[in-house]
């Protein structure tokens, strides 16, 4: 008589503890790890803006209603991300191809709207080593970290242009789509985080 | 698992997790000579201090000092260790592989460029980095503070991202394979203590490299693109430099943010490791394996909130140098459930003394000689004193260097037969343990002696200085000790490489050990276990379960209710 059925449990071996691919559970520990290179970054921006004397009012240099709507832009994408998800595990393949575009559309109008505010922001005179509204680490701590993140946008948008190009060719599996949502999810989530810090407080 | 066939993909490329787990090992290896003969140069220096001055300037002493610190810590131990994960977790937990094979290729091939960059450095205009292996601003964010702050530092900064980005896809392997692919019956509880280390280590490496990784970045910038995250105004070869508006303070939180749980990213498994040896020549259950683990575990969460005891004296608020020191007290008491186990675990033994059990015996003695060093750093009254000093060298070296080099060969010798069917040869063995263990004890604790008459490390020149005119007397003893190990390192080398062509056959399971390496054939073919993956049946330690029974009991054989 063996003992293995009356310690059935998810931890036994034989099988994933949480039930997910090995795929999904590396997207989650890598999404740890990217996690904590961003609380680095806004660490350290937190580190300096609370020891600086003439730290820049965010709201003087930046257009929050722009903000506003690049932020809704960037979290609308996520619905769309997890509709093509649920898309995925229904196989109805036409939906994920087309959710999958909208979200990817949803990525390219940010980072074109980012990139009308750095040119916004180099245009009044803002540079990685100075700017003409105080602190010079204000203009540092801006490029870093939206660049950085947009950088994620940017290789979300590669990663979502493969995913539906495949739902195109029907060669996508749902696993496959939930992993790329799962990375999608994360870049929309640092960016509220960003949102916050930089341009709320 | 289909074969991949031929030279490249059978040797150079493979997937096979024990291939690359044993490239690992030799580039570590490699690199070990380099660091090694670096930390020679260096003891040659302090031993004969003004000979040679010409030829061997500060500045090349400082470059020297602070590679080979990098070397050992990541290129050395980070790198022996990981072969060693990645030979041992699929063994260990009945897999056929790691994970995602190709991201583990991956992986090494991108330490390798890595370490050729590391060693690049110390050739171009400038030489290497000479910023510590700390890398602190200004003389690693300022391009112009010294030779070494030019482009040798510029690739010490490529040469980290580009081992921190490799160490990371190795650790999401090791986490993902640990967690998902045991075989049917490896409960946590029943998995050899070995991959429990590698696990909370990797789990602090997953959440403390990426706030260095943000550093270095973020020093690039100051490098490269005059930001200022780093960097004030300041005096600098007697001119005023208007820099900016940072502050090198915040390096160091993000340095040591990383640092100290590196610390124990580099120990646990070593520790661990000697946990594994321990049985098969005690022919004992290891001592205390869950409190072991839950100490681990305990170590790890507390680990992530101690880094300010490097900073006492840094101009951080001392307020909050209090909170660090307390806390950093508060590790001692898991630790030492470690260190306890370990000794508790030789209780009542059936010793046999092979080699890799002497190495496993002096790697005790070395967690406690360091551990108590520890005591009088983490406390800010008495670290004021001993911060900087050799104090702080002797203590660093018992435990990421002594602690860590003497279990890596421990299992080095332990699971050679695993790895290459041989059998590495026992007497030479004895010869290199005496020769290794005994002098770098001796020299680290020397060196605590030192550190205790307040000589400062990182000093070209340590006669320049009255005060430290009592410190000489322990100079050349020290050095004539490093020649003499750096020279016994050759016998192992020479064991090493001769075993894998003309050792011992060696049986699958020579030791007689439980665990489930030792039940697939020595070395274990492509996808390590036949047809079946094995079925595990018990805990991983059961030696002398009880009278009139056999001595040890495979982890594999079932339970006869
Ligand atoms: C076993 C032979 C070794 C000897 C004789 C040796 C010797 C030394 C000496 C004399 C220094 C201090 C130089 C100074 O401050 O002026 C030093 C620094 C250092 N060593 Fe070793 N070492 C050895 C092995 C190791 C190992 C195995 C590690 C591994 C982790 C290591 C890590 C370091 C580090 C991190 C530093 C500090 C570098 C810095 O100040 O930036 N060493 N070593
Ligand atoms: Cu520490």
């Amino acid at each position: 008589m063996t003992t293995m059925a009356t310690t059935e449990s998810r931890w036994t071996g034989g099988l994933s503890p949480f039930g997910m691919s090995w795929q999904k559970l590396m997207m989650w520990w890598f999404i740890v790890t990217d996690a904590l290179l961003f609380a680095g970054f806004l660490g350290g921006y937190g580190f300096s803006r609370l020891g600086s004397a003439n730290w820049p009012a965010p709201s003087k240099v930046f257009s929050m209603p722009f903000l506003t709507v690049m932020t809704f832009v960037l979290i609308s994408s996520s619905a769309t991300m997890a509709c093509a998800v649920a898309a995925a595990k229904a196989r109805d393949r036409a939906a994920v191809a087309r959710f999958t575009a909208l979200t990817l559309l949803g990525g390219v109008i940010f980072l074109s709207m980012q990139a009308w505010e750095w040119a916004h922001f180099i245009g009044d005179g803002g540079r990685p080593a100075g700017n003409p509204w105080g602190d010079a680490r204000f203009g540092s701590y801006f490029f870093l970290v939206t660049g950085f993140h947009g950088t994620h946008v940017l290789l979300g948008v590669v990663i979502l242009l493969i995913v539906a190009l495949r739902a195109r060719k029907d060669r996508y599996t749902d696993n496959g789509v939930e992993v790329a949502g799962l990375y999608w999810h994360f870049v929309d989530l640092v960016w509220v985080f960003i949102f916050g810090c930089f341009y709320l407080i | 698992m289909e074969h991949r066939q031929g030279f490249l993909g059978k040797y150079v490329f493979s997937f096979d997790h024990k291939v690359i787990g044993i490239q690992y090992i030799v580039t570590a290896i490699l690199m070990a000579v380099i660091a090694g003969a670096l930390a020679v140069i260096i003891r040659t220096r302090l031993a004969w201090p003004g000979v040679g001055a010409k030829a061997f300037p500060p500045e090349a002493y400082i470059s020297f000092v602070t590679m080979h610190g990098t070397l050992m810590v990541f290129f050395v131990v980070s790198l022996a260790l990981s072969g060693l994960a990645n030979f041992l977790i699929p063994l260990q937990i009945g897999a056929r592989d790691m994970a995602y094979p190709f991201l583990n290729m991956l992986s090494f091939w991108t330490v390798v460029p890595a370490c050729l960059i590391m060693l690049a450095s110390f050739f171009v205009t400038g030489g290497a980095a000479a910023s510590g292996w700390t890398a602190y601003p200004p003389l690693s964010a300022v391009k112009e503070a010294v030779p070494g702050s030019g482009l040798g530092q510029t690739l010490w900064l490529l040469g980290m991202a580009l081992f921190i980005f490799s160490f990371t896809m190795g650790g999401l392997n090791f986490l993902t394979t640990t967690l998902n692919l045991r075989t049917r019956g490896m409960t946590m509880r029943r998995m050899p203590i070995t991959v429990w280390g590698f696990l909370v280590a990797t789990v602090l490496a997953i959440l403390a490299f990426p706030p260095l990784t943000a550093a270095a970045l973020m020093l690039l910038a100051d490098r490269h693109l005059d930001t200022s995250f780093f960097v004030t105004d300041m005096l600098m070869g007697g001119k005023y430099r208007a820099l900016g508006d940072g502050t090198p303070l915040l390096f160091q939180h993000l340095f040591w943010f990383l640092g100290h749980p590196e610390v124990y990213v580099l120990v646990l498994p070593c520790i661990c490791m000697t946990f594994d040896i321990l049985p098969a020549f005690t022919r004992r259950p290891i001592f205390g394996y869950r409190p072991s683990v839950y100490a681990m575990l305990v170590i790890g969460v507390l680990s992530m909130i101690v880094w300010g005891h490097h900073m006492f004296v840094t101009g951080m608020n001392p307020y909050v140098g209090k909170y660090f020191s307390i806390a950093t007290v508060i590790i001692t008491a898991p630790f030492s459930i470690l260190g306890v186990n370990l000794l508790a675990s030789l209780w009542r033994a059936r010793m046999r003394f092979a080699t890799p059990m002497l190495f496993a015996l002096a790697v005790i003695s070395a967690v406690g000689l360091g551990g108590f060093g520890g005591l009088f750093l983490g406390t800010m009254t008495s670290d004021i004193y001993f911060h900087d000093t050799y104090f702080v060298v002797g203590h660093f070296h018992l435990m990421i260097g002594t602690v860590t080099l003497l279990s890596i060969f421990g299992a080095t010798y332990f699971w050679f037969p695993k790895m290459f069917g041989r059998m590495m040869d026992e007497r030479l063995g004895r010869w290199h343990f005496w020769l290794t263990a005994g002098p770098m004890i001796t020299i680290f604790v020397l060196m605590h002696m030192q550190g205790l008459g307040g000589m400062l490390r990182r000093t070209y020149d340590p006669s320049l200085y009255p005060y430290n005119e009592h410190n000489s007397t322990l100079r050349l003893p020290i050095t004539l000790l490093a020649f003499l190990l750096f020279l016994a390192q050759s016998i192992f080398v020479w064991n090493f490489t001769k075993s894998i062509f003309k050792g011992e056959k060696a049986p699958a399971n020579p030791w007689e050990a439980t665990t489930l390496e030792w039940q697939a054939p020595s070395p274990p073919p492509h996808g390590n276990f036949g047809e079946q993956l094995p079925v595990v049946h018990r805990f991983a330690y059961e030696y002398s379960p009880g009278e009139g029974q056999a001595d040890f009991v495979p982890q594999t054989v079932e339970k006869t209710a």
